[in-house]
């Protein structure tokens, strides 16, 4: 680990003013100092904000939830309002990590993690992620759990988080406050496509503190649920997994949101299979019809071609699921 | 001599230990606490063949607290003398000795620092150059070296002339040991004199290499070692880690403790090696197996070959009487594999007993039927009666308590819900392995009893058994006894590995508390004011710490008390156990295994919902943490079926997966009914105390089963370890 300074920072303005000096937050380190011991992170200032006031979970008057950054991932998921509201954002954080994971880690600290690849994380395989300009060991290594989504030639790697599938489903926006003042940026581009830069990997701008994450209000009732594919049944990041929420009124769907994990270089919203669902009756037909599309696009590598008719069969799964049949 | 009652042995004791482990006070190899002790880190190559050309080392070493840095361009010249012992044939890696880079993660330098921060850190500044060459570590296709055949009858005619024939090929996968304390020593020079704090799975095991490599005598070199955190092989050898926190001592002038980290232990310590196995077998219609014909070959390293006992069940395990076997070592740019878990014998029955499913689904004759239609009556062998093979009842047993007979033989026939549900059953075995073995029992004037052997108690239990045994011939309570291993300066025991400990250890444990009991017995008839003066030593036994006359158990006294009037302060024997030479039997362990899986045939994901074992294993000293052996057997072998696998990147020979989020062991979600049942049984053919081992066996047996369920399930056949999502979609 490279030696780095820490302060601990109180209220929300002393952050950011540390941020803007090129400090590096730190919420429940739960993966960036993993990260820091492999060396792949070496920042010199640490700014823990884990005391900030940013911890509140409350419905928003027009029906939607926003999710303070420094809840926990073990508080959001057993939140009454968003187990009420939002059954896929729990399930997605506590199909995640670990209960000791969950206690400590954070949701802006969840968006904000990086890459599984292991090629990422071993600081002596090439990585442009890591090392912009060094190349990309796992385009024709060993590619089993990397994305087919979303690449390109410079990285493959998924974006690990859960959570992120839920909110790229249900089209949260991200509320950040920097040296210039806040912002928010929808939750479809506040994670980056590697494209040629794939050190980039939120639009974020130095300095800038997530704050909160927020739900839109979306026509009620709404089901939801996620789905997690994966080799063992816990602790284990998703090969494939599935967000998907739907408003059924007079028998047909009015709102269809679904995203998957697993498959792309970020949380990949899955617009063509929403179109097929909407203003359509459920039906299992439709299931398989609307899953058929998930994959459109998908490049698959040398070991993970199995997943475009995994990524399929798990949305249709979790149509089925959440969306039942009559 | 008359036989001590049973009280101790077969009642379910919690680990003696166990306290100590869960409050945190165990010390492992370093947490001794060692006055002055600094810290060493290990630098790895991270290239896999090839040449050292540079090493800068100035960062590192001027960095604060930095001592010093040894690489093969500053290391003293070691003498590495061979030895007979049990390490493989070859020319072992020799730390930092020369510039030679023979697989990715090899040791290039150590760092030593007064704070392991300091000496982690400084490590990876430690900038190394290379010459690197194209490495070759895919066994894939690669023809090998011979290094074993067998053959009886004549399996090729047979084969050709069987009624149904099998032709398959097995690709099993690389596991790790994976242990849960990483290996780990603390290294302190007293002039001459070296102590090792070590993790091992013998404590001789470790000083025997530390003499050959730095030429010192036995008796300069004293390894400890009471408490490992598990094994399962890797502590079977001493790895280079060990010489050079030694070296690193001496360099120094220091006590240094040096710890691998987890991803170092994919890389110095050891692996299963990669199968490939083709498997051949013939039958008439009967199911009467008419031929078999091995051609397993495994991965080595480049440096050493390596033998693991992957040719025994094909001999014997069924009763076929045209064998032909082929063994080959792939040698490779890696690191040497060691011994784990059912070394050998777990990766032939994954090729065996998946066969014989597939056998019995072609012929339409039930699979316990078909295993009970090829049970030999003497070993096929070598002709030789068994101890005990009960096999045929753990079958019976296992397909009642499992309820095998509700079972549909159709595969695909079992839904519940979106999962298919299957069962599978496989045998398993596993040779009973004997080693000699010496104990010291001390008995004290106040009524408790010190026993101690230089074997070691990875996790079975060792502690706890051998203390019940000795309990129990003293006489004694399980409170009034301690029992005290993994100690160079202990009466020698072999390695705990092969499942010999209780076996071995435990015979001579036996042998040194009856000659205690015996020395006791006969002081008291011997003296006149004894209340047992004049009897026949052989009518006394000892109850609760009291000599007594078995059949008038009035006419007695304590220890206590005889101890006092005679001045005695303690009485102590020597004891040992030496295996019979030429036994006349065929011993092993024997266990039948069912497992039950549901499989969400559309998402490829397979979970185990039951798994229920019966062993033959002789006699169980200690029922409770036999249990742990069994389930945590079982629990291997749910991930060596299902999850593990080491991943190599072959085009620059890195290991992939080195970390334990990315190589998947079972977590607790993924187990659920768990059962071992022991027959009732008590083997004196094997050895003195009736046992036949059980550590290995637990594993053997337990992947095909998982597989052969997974084909009930689904009607998918997979020869291939692990069996992943993608196989099944
Ligand atoms: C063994 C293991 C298994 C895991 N499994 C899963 C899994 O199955 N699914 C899953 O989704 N996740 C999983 N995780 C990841 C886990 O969810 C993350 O580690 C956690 O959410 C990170 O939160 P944190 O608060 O600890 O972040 P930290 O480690 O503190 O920070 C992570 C990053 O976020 C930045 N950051 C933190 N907060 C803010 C903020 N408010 N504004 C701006 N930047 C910020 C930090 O600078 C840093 O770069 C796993 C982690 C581990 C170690």
């Amino acid at each position: 680990m490279y030696p780095f300074s820490y302060t601990k920072v109180s209220d929300v303005p002393a952050a950011v003013k540390a941020g803007s000096d090129g400090g590096r937050y730190i919420a429940g380190g739960t993966t960036l100092v993993d990260l820091m011991r492999e060396t792949v992170e070496r920042p010199g200032a640490l700014v823990d904000i884990s005391a900030l006031p940013l911890r509140d979970i409350a419905a928003t008057k027009g029906g939607g939830l926003r999710i303070g950054a420094l809840a926990r991932m073990a508080e959001v998921a057993a939140h009454p309002t968003v187990r009420a509201l939002y059954p896929v954002i729990s399930q997605a954080l506590e199909l995640s990590a670990s209960p000791q994971l969950r206690n400590m880690a954070s949701i802006g600290g969840n968006i904000m993690q990086r890459p599984r690849c292991t090629y990422f994380r071993d600081v002596t395989a090439a990585c442009n992620r890591r090392e912009p300009g060094s190349g990309c060991a796992a385009r024709e290594g060993f590619n089993r759990t990397h994305a087919i989504l979303g690449t390109s030639d410079h990285c493959v790697a998924t974006h690990p988080s859960d959570a992120a599938v839920a909110f790229a489903a249900l089209e949260a926006t991200v509320h950040l406050l920097g040296p210039g003042g806040e912002r928010t940026v929808g939750f479809a581009d506040f994670l980056l496509r590697p494209g040629a830069t794939p050190q980039r990997e939120q639009n974020l701008r130095p300095g800038e503190l997530i704050t909160a994450v927020e739900i839109p209000s979306h026509p009620r009732p709404l089901r939801s649920g996620y789905l997690k594919v994966r080799d063992r049944q816990s602790y284990e990041f998703a090969l494939i997994s599935a967000a998907v929420a739907l408003h059924v009124r007079g028998g047909v769907i009015q709102t269809a949101k679904v995203a998957a994990g697993g498959v792309g270089t970020v949380s990949w919203k899955l617009s063509a299979v929403e179109r097929r669902l909407i203003g359509q009756r459920p039906s299992e037909a439709l299931w398989t019809q609307a899953a058929e599309v998930a994959a459109e696009g998908a490049q698959p590598l040398t070991h993970n071609g199995f997943k475009v008719e995994l990524l399929k069969r798990t949305v249709e799964r979790q149509l089925r699921v959440v969306g039942g049949t009559r | 001599m008359s036989p001590q009652p049973q009280k101790a042995v077969g009642s379910p004791l919690s680990r003696v230990e166990g306290r100590l482990k869960v409050t945190g006070r165990a010390d492992y190899a370093v947490d001794h606490d060692i006055p002055g002790a600094v810290h060493a880190v290990v630098v790895d190559s991270s290239i896999a063949l090839g040449r050292i050309t540079g090493m800068d080392t100035s960062a590192a070493e001027s960095y604060p607290g930095v001592l010093k840095v040894i690489t093969h361009l500053n290391a003293p010249r070691l003498v590495y003398r061979d030895y007979p012992g049990t390490n493989p044939r070859g020319r072992r890696l020799r730390a930092f000795q020369d510039d030679q880079v023979l697989f990715f993660g090899q040791p290039v330098a150590v760092v030593v620092a007064t704070t392991i921060e300091a000496a982690q850190h400084a490590a990876s500044l430690v900038e190394v150059s290379y010459e690197s060459r194209q490495s070759t570590t895919d066994l894939t296709g690669r023809p090998g070296n011979v290094i074993g055949n067998y053959a009886r009858g004549d399996a090729e005619a047979a084969f050709a002339a069987a009624d149904v024939r099998l032709e398959r090929r097995f690709d099993l996968a690389r596991n790790h040991h994976n242990p849960l304390e990483p290996h780990a020593t603390t290294a302190r020079w007293d002039g001459e004199k070296l102590t090792l704090w070590d993790k091992t799975q013998g404590v001789n095991l470790t000083r025997n290499e530390v003499c050959a490599v730095f030429d010192i005598p036995p008796e300069n070199v004293r390894v400890i070692s009471p408490f490992v955190g598990g094994g399962f092989g890797s502590g079977l050898r001493t790895w280079p880690h060990v010489i050079i926190a030694a070296l690193a001592a001496r360099e120094v002038g220091l006590p240094v403790k040096l710890a691998l980290s987890r991803r170092q232990m994919y890389f110095t310590v050891g692996h299963r090696p990669r199968y490939d196995y083709r498997l051949r077998l013939g039958a008439d219609r009967g199911g009467r197996v008419t031929a078999m014909l091995h051609e397993p070959s495994y991965e080595t390293s480049n440096h050493e070959s390596f033998w693991e006992a992957t040719l025994a069940l094909g001999q014997m395990l069924y009763n076929v009487p045209n064998v032909s076997q082929v063994l080959r070592n792939v040698p490779l740019d890696i690191n040497t594999p060691l011994w784990m878990r059912g070394p050998g014998y777990s990766s032939t029955a994954f090729c065996i007993e998946v066969a014989m499913d597939e056998l019995a689904h072609e012929l339409g004759v039930d699979p316990v039927e078909l295993r009970l239609r090829n049970e030999p009556t003497r070993d096929p062998s070598t002709g030789q009666a068994f101890s005990t093979r009960r096999l045929t009842e753990c079958f019976r047993t296992g397909a009642r308590e499992f309820g095998w007979s509700r079972r549909n033989p159709k595969p695909r026939s079992t839904r519940d819900g979106d999962w298919l549900i299957g069962t599978g059953v496989a045998t398993g075995c596993y040779d009973t392995w004997l080693g000699q073995a010496q104990a010291h029992a001390r008995l004290d004037a106040n009524g408790t009893a010190a026993v101690q052997s230089a074997t070691s108690d990875a996790g079975p239990g060792t502690y706890t058994s051998m203390t019940q045994l000795a309990a129990d011939a003293l006489g004694l309570a399980v409170r009034e006894v301690e029992f005290r291993l993994g100690d160079t300066t202990m009466p020698v025991a072999p390695p705990q590995g092969s499942s010999q400990t209780m076996a071995s250890v435990g015979s001579a444990v036996q042998d040194t508390c009856d000659k205690l009991r015996q020395q006791a017995i006969r002081l008291a008839v011997g003296d006149q004011r004894s209340p047992l003066h004049g009897v026949n030593p052989d009518d006394v036994v000892v109850i609760g710490g009291r000599l007594q006359v078995k059949d008038k158990p009035a006419r007695g006294e304590t220890y206590r008390q005889l101890f006092a009037r005679n001045n005695l302060t303690h009485l102590e024997a020597n004891g040992s156990y030496t295996p019979q030479a030429d036994s006349p039997y065929s011993m092993y362990g024997y266990s039948a295994v069912f497992a039950e899986v549901g499989v969400d045939a559309r998402l490829g994901l397979v979970r185990v919902r039951r798994i229920l074992s019966v062993f033959d294993v002789g006699r169980v000293i200690s029922p409770k943490l036999a249990d742990s052996q069994a389930l945590g057997g079982m629990i291997g072998g749910i991930g060596m079926a299902l999850l593990e696998h080491t991943v190599t990147d072959h085009r620059d020979g890195r290991i992939v997966n080195a970390n334990l989020a990315d190589y998947l062991v079972p977590v607790n979600a993924d187990i659920r009914d768990l059962r071992a049942i022991y027959l009732d049984g008590d083997d004196r053919r094997a050895d003195p105390i009736g046992v036949k081992g059980l550590a290995e066996l637990v594993k053997v047996g337990v992947a095909p089963a998982i597989a052969n369920a997974v084909f009930h399930a689904t009607g998918r056949r997979v020869h291939e370890l692990p069996i992943t999502a993608e196989a099944l979609l």
